[in-house]
């Protein structure tokens, strides 16, 4: 695996996460955690389900706080902020969930006009117009009048894409954006996030256990396992990896230095103590 | 040992609860001095929280006053003082029953759907979306439901006194004979606005605040999965109607003499 990012360069980083480490009780999750994303670059996370890939998210996002390290967003200390802080730099960041988390209470076009709302003054036709937009861009302008459950799940997920970027944010972060979706859906998802990064001039971060669409789309991959980076590279550097754990992950073998078995007492003995 | 160690877990994580619901209500006060300027959210609420609970509230006054109307004059018509009928139902109502049933329907009507509402909302990552939108939930979900609650409870124990007193008068001096004039003049004599009718609202008060509070806290601090909703809104019910009997009797026993 090469080292094909000039790490020397930090204001071409976005994102920078450094000797992170984090524990969810007694489980650890991040041992020596670092990564960079670079800006206007779309950046891929990927790791098998459970390594704790939207924990981090939700560091750069301010929702959590790690147990040692350091989260760099645009050169700002994301722990270390107060609320106001916190806030004001949530402002510049969307983030997709993978439930879509839309808003029940209110239509597709309330739920995209939400964020602009809530942190402009704008008036309302000047809202009327970047919400048309942002709905134009995913192909729904026809669905702003629909009710959240009134939509399928790929809608559901393009009307969340839209609204993360309602407030054209320097950061947009995605949360298993390929999850659960048909294969049109996916396509569609996989192609908005492209576009939607080179369009608007963004920054995307892509978390994601669905190798061959995050490969798709992303400039540079970061592969995590046992709480840390495993391998990083372009999509082309680690299809060609020599790495036995790389190898596993992006091949979709079963069993390897990525463990199958959840830690557990040894089997035998397991069946023998009694209940 | 082993019982020692889960009573001790038990206490803990019951130590915890108080705490967090306390930081909680802290931080939703502050929440609802801001939420005033956007007035229009609170009155959503109240319409959610208040006149959908109408219906149920003003039923069951006119019942609990019609059953104290029977019950207060068979009671009374042994010792000839069925003229005192009005000033039994009156009473029983502003000091009383007004307030506590009222509570204990609002925590069964609005209460449980608070909580159910905003730990789904949890439980699909609205809070969360919230909060990375810039856009604080308490200030935006929170507070205004909180507010909301804390208005109507008073309002509502007042409707079902007001149509209680009706129907005690219904079956008192429709069904049974007692004199008008008598009902309504024995009430006017012997119910006092400071002593009876204030007293009342205070509890409504107090009730309102805190079946609201343990309802947005429930709700808020609900474990995100379907079985952790419902548990939130069945501790919700169970929670608020024990809080509201207790409460009512320490403060009965510090307001009559």
């Amino acid at each position: 695996m090469s080292d094909s990012k000039d790490k020397q360069n930090s204001s071409a980083d976005l994102v920078r996460v450094s000797g992170v480490r984090f524990a969810f009780g007694t489980r650890p999750v991040y041992d020596d955690l670092s990564l960079s994303v670079e800006r206007g670059k779309v950046t891929a996370i990927m790791g098998p389900s459970g390594c704790g890939k939207s924990t981090l998210l939700n560091f750069v996002g301010g929702r959590l706080k790690p147990d040692a390290g350091s989260v760099m967003v645009d050169s700002v200390e994301v722990p270390g902020l107060g609320r106001r802080g916190l806030y004001q730099l949530r402002k510049r960041m969307g983030m997709m969930f993978q439930r879509s988390a839309l808003l029940t209470d209110m239509n597709v076009f309330d739920n995209i006009a939400f964020p602009i709302r809530q942190n402009t003054d704008l008036p309302e036709p000047l809202i009327r117009h970047m919400v048309l937009f942002k709905l134009e861009m995913v192909g729904l302008r026809g669905a702003r009048d629909l009710m959240p459950a009134e939509l399928s799940g790929g809608m559901a997920r393009r009307v969340a894409l839209a609204r993360a970027i309602a407030l054209d944010p320097m950061l947009v972060m995605y949360d298993e954006p390929f999850t659960g979706l048909d294969p049109i859906s996916m396509g569609v998802i996989v192609k908005l996030i492209r576009e939607v990064n080179d369009a608007l001039g963004m920054t995307s971060v892509v978390v994601t256990h669905d190798v061959k669409e995050g490969c798709s789309i992303a400039d540079y991959v970061y592969l995590l396992a046992h709480g840390t980076v495993i391998g990083q590279g372009t999509p082309e550097e680690l299809n060609t990896s020599q790495s036995p754990e790389v190898r596993q992950f992006m091949g979709g073998l079963p069993d390897g230095p990525v463990g199958y078995h959840y830690p557990a007492d040894e089997f035998v003995s397991d069946l023998f103590t009694g209940a | 040992m082993d019982w020692v160690r889960q009573l001790g877990r038990w206490a803990l994580e019951n130590m915890q609860r108080w705490g967090r619901s306390g930081l909680f209500l802290l931080s939703t006060l502050a929440a609802s001095v801001l939420v005033l300027r956007r007035f229009e959210l609170v009155v959503q609420q109240v319409f959610a929280v208040g006149v959908l609970t109408l219906i149920i509230i003003l039923v069951s006054g006119l019942f609990v006053g019609m059953v104290l109307g029977l019950q207060g004059y068979y009671t009374l018509v042994d010792f000839g003082a069925e003229s005192s009928l009005g000033l039994v139902v009156a009473l029983s109502l502003t000091r009383e029953l007004g307030p506590v049933l009222t509570a204990l329907l609002f925590a069964g009507r609005a209460g449980s759907a608070l909580t159910a509402e905003i730990g789904l909302m949890k439980a699909t990552d609205q809070l969360a979306a919230m909060e990375m939108m810039a856009v604080d939930p308490v200030r935006r979900v929170i507070a205004p439901r909180f507010l909301a609650g804390f208005v109507s409870m008073p309002l509502l124990a007042a409707l079902f006194t007001a149509v209680g007193v009706w129907g005690g008068n219904l079956v008192g001096v429709g069904l049974l004979g007692v004199d008008s004039g008598v009902y309504w003049s024995a009430m006017r004599d012997g119910v006092d606005v400071y002593e009876d009718v204030l007293n009342g609202v205070i509890k409504s008060l107090v009730f309102g605040f805190m079946v609201t509070w343990i309802a947005v806290f429930e709700g808020y601090d609900a474990v995100p999965t379907s079985e952790g909703v419902s548990r939130a809104t069945t501790r919700t019910v169970v929670n608020a109607s024990l809080v509201v009997l207790a409460l009512d009797f320490i403060l009965t026993s510090l307001m009559f003499e």
